[in-house]
């Protein structure tokens, strides 16, 4: 049994948690993900870590309440239990070899959550990072203040405008490739759509593009290729294989449709226990 | 004077019209009187050829002459000398291919069934018998075991018996490896495992759930914990795919995920969290235990059809001969001789069909099975949707990526002797993780190996 030992709600949908993981915190580094159940019932659900401690033994998740599993996950508070919590799982970034270079980091709504220990791990190796962040609305907006902290420049729009930012981060990504920036990555997280137009703005320019698969898997180890998607014309395991790939060989028309697989099961076992679906 | 039969005694079973449409096990096991029945067949050979069909050495004939005796518990510990696993053995072993395949019974009729009096006596232990195993004294010597299936099961439990201070790491949240998430309920209930694990924990076994060594920690990790050993036994989970245009539409499962969904997550029970796509048609690619595993499961999942994909012939199969029986009994279509080359999608990216070259053998390949050539146009399309693809598994590749100092092969596999010693110092491996998938006796005689060759090691120190 894993210990919630801090719970915060960063706008309507979309909590942290800070997990008494020790066995995670140990080895997690930015770009790896967890394995959790929220009880005896529970559905495997991967989350990417958010951030670690080390020294404390913690393991911080951030999640959108979006379906059946994170809905009954957000109803959890600060001293209760999660029955199981396995980690770090995946092929962590590798950023010290981009010490001295200038970065891009690319977060879609509750994408941030994942492009934030990214962009703190660039950071803090000595890249210059840039965050640009994308929310649908003002009320979106999640750890500003912690992405401006990690990021030489960051740029917030919204879909709407009502931060007084209207636009998408592809628009700010392609002015700042015109202002000159010079980025030698891009890192994008956030809706498979997203990442798509990032990587369709970055390919004329030869500019090396990650993105971060968060496909459904069910062990997060390799074992079940639940999570497989085509990379440069090849069958690669998000898991194991990721989830880090470079998106200029990505397949995401392909991900994008395979994504849909589970809506009707999500949709009934969320009105079966009436539950809003967002 | 032995009973002169020249077949088994019939094993109760479930009507195969109500057991393809329920998860509750398949065979029922035999009565007291049937057991002994059926151990009187058993003319206790003097040379005893079905001992050398075992991978853990089982006394055979010993264990059945104390059925034919009605001596029930004393036969279950005849197997347990030997083997730690004997209610899941009786259940799964390839019976066929080792110690019934070397009966003398079986030259003029059916050889004794030795697996279902396996099956009994283990059963009639568990039912019957309340004694807890006596725990051995603790040497205070640590070792540790990745993985908890049938290899990493059986070393666990002979390395406490030496009196080893033993802690198992699983990745999973639950202990028991394949027999948990691949072998059906069906098959294998699972309360059995649970059952066989919970000796080990009172022999004061460890088991570490939600622990990936290699992530969690490395091998290097837990030698600087104190571990003075480490056994490998992470299996051979990584599923295979055959690259076929449209193998990643909506629909298509490796049979791993299939099988997880239903036996790990409980997908086939009613209001179940964890989502499984009911299909209507299903094709199942292989021809293996696990393909059968899979196409059983997605007749009872509520397919109205279920076909075995197959591209040699039946002779071919690679399954056990009951899971076959049992399949076809159930109203598994087999397309033997039928290799498929492409699954065809729908407009919203789902699977609609799958589209087959026919086959014929031609000459024998370098595993001694005839190989299948395409026959020029006789392509066939078999509307279905769902695919499940189950041509075989690879070894995980966590352990080995984080381990560089330990060496594997060109498939994969990490590289260690029959006692299952690698080039690592320290570090042991068996079952799938070295053979590459195999059975679950093969398996459990390679975590037996590994333990004695570890007591040595360790004694050596």
């Amino acid at each position: 049994m894993y210990k919630i030992l801090e719970k915060e709600r960063l706008s309507s949908q979309v909590v942290k948690m800070k997990i008494d993981a020790p066995h995670v915190a140990k080895k997690a580094l930015a770009g790896q993900f967890i394995i959790l159940r929220v009880d005896e019932v529970g559905e495997r659900i991967p989350l990417t870590i958010a951030d670690y401690d080390r020294e404390a033994g913690t393991t911080t998740i951030i999640f959108q309440e979006v379906g059946y599993s994170t809905i009954k996950l957000g109803q959890k508070n600060a001293g209760d239990y999660l029955i199981d919590f396995v980690g770090p799982l995946g092929i962590a970034s590798h950023v010290d070899e981009y010490k001295g270079k200038n970065i891009c980091v690319i977060g879609g709504g509750l994408g941030c959550a994942i492009a934030y220990p990214q962009a703190k791990a660039f950071y803090n190796a000595g890249a210059n990072v840039d965050v640009i962040a994308g929310f649908r609305n003002s009320d979106f907006i999640i750890l500003e203040k912690e992405m401006a902290a990690v990021s030489n420049k960051l740029s917030i729009v919204t879909d709407d405008g009502s931060n007084g930012h209207k636009g998408l981060v592809t628009d700010v990504l392609n002015q700042s490739i015109a202002d000159g920036a010079n980025y030698d990555l891009v890192i994008a997280i956030g809706p498979l759509v997203m990442m798509k137009f990032v990587c369709l703005a970055t390919k004329p320019h030869n500019i090396k593009t990650l993105v971060s698969m968060n496909s459904t898997m069910v062990d997060g180890t390799g074992m079940c290729g639940c999570c497989r998607l085509t990379v440069d014309g090849k069958t690669k395991f998000a898991c194991v294989d990721g989830p880090d790939f470079d998106g200029h060989l990505v397949d995401f028309d392909e991900t994008i449709r395979k994504a849909s697989m589970y809506k009707e099961h999500e949709r009934n076992q969320c009105n079966l226990e009436g539950m809003k679906n967002a | 004077m032995p009973n002169m039969s020249n077949v088994k005694v019939p094993m109760p079973e479930q009507k195969p019209n109500i057991r393809n449409a329920n998860f509750e096990e398949v065979s029922l096991g035999y009565t007291d009187d049937m057991a002994v029945e059926e151990a009187e067949r058993c003319l206790n050979c003097k040379h005893k050829p079905c001992i050398k069909g075992c991978p853990v050495n089982v006394q055979i004939p010993e264990f059945i002459m104390a059925i034919k005796e009605r001596e029930f518990k004393k036969a279950n510990d005849i197997i347990k000398e030997t083997s730690s696993l004997p209610a899941v053995c009786g259940r799964v072993c390839p019976q066929e291919v080792q110690c019934e395949g070397l009966c003398v019974r079986g030259r003029k009729g059916e050889p004794v069934g030795i697996g279902r009096l396996e099956r009994f006596a283990a059963d009639w232990a568990m039912q019957n018998v309340n004694e807890k195993p006596a725990k051995p004294t603790c040497n205070g010597k640590k070792v540790a075991i990745v993985g908890a299936g049938p290899a990493s099961l059986t070393c666990a439990g002979d390395l406490a018996l030496m009196g080893y201070d033993v802690t198992l790491f699983e990745a999973f949240h639950v202990a028991g490896g394949v027999l948990m998430y691949g072998i059906p309920e069906f098959r294998l209930p699972k309360a059995i495992v649970q059952k066989e694990i919970n000796t080990l924990k009172e022999l004061g076994v460890k088991i570490i759930t939600n622990y990936v060594v290699g992530k969690s920690a490395t091998i290097d990790d837990l030698f600087e914990e104190g571990y003075l050993a480490v056994f490998v036994g992470s299996g051979a989970g990584l599923p295979r795919f055959m690259n076929l245009p449209g193998e990643n539409l909506n629909g298509v499962y490796s049979a791993n995920e299939y099988l997880t969904r239903i036996n790990l997550m409980k997908a086939y029970e009613d209001g179940a969290v964890t989502p499984i796509y009911k299909a209507k048609n299903v094709a199942v690619f292989g021809g293996g235990n696990v393909a059968m595993d899979a196409a059983r499961s997605a007749k009872r999942m509520g397919a109205e059809n279920v076909y075995i994909v197959y591209r040699r012939s039946e002779n071919e199969l690679p399954a056990r001969l009951e899971e076959i029986h049992h399949a076809k009994e159930e109203g598994i279509e087999f397309k033997i001789l039928s290799n498929p080359n492409e699954i065809i999608g729908d407009d919203n990216f789902w699977v609609k069909a799958i589209k087959c070259d026919t086959m014929e053998l031609g000459e024998p390949d370098e595993s001694g099975r005839r190989s299948p050539v395409k026959v020029p146009n006789a392509e066939f399309i078999l509307e279905v949707d769902c695919v499940i693809v189950s041509i075989g598994t690879s070894p995980n590749p966590i352990i080995p990526s984080s381990t560089p100092d330990l060496t594997t092969n060109r498939w994969g596999c990490v590289v260690a002797d029959d006692a299952g010693v690698t080039e690592k110092p320290g570090v042991f491996a068996g079952g799938d993780v070295v053979t590459g998938a195999a059975t679950v006796i093969l398996a459990m005689g390679a975590g037996k190996n590994a333990a004695v060759a570890m007591d040595t090691y360790i004694k050596g120190l």
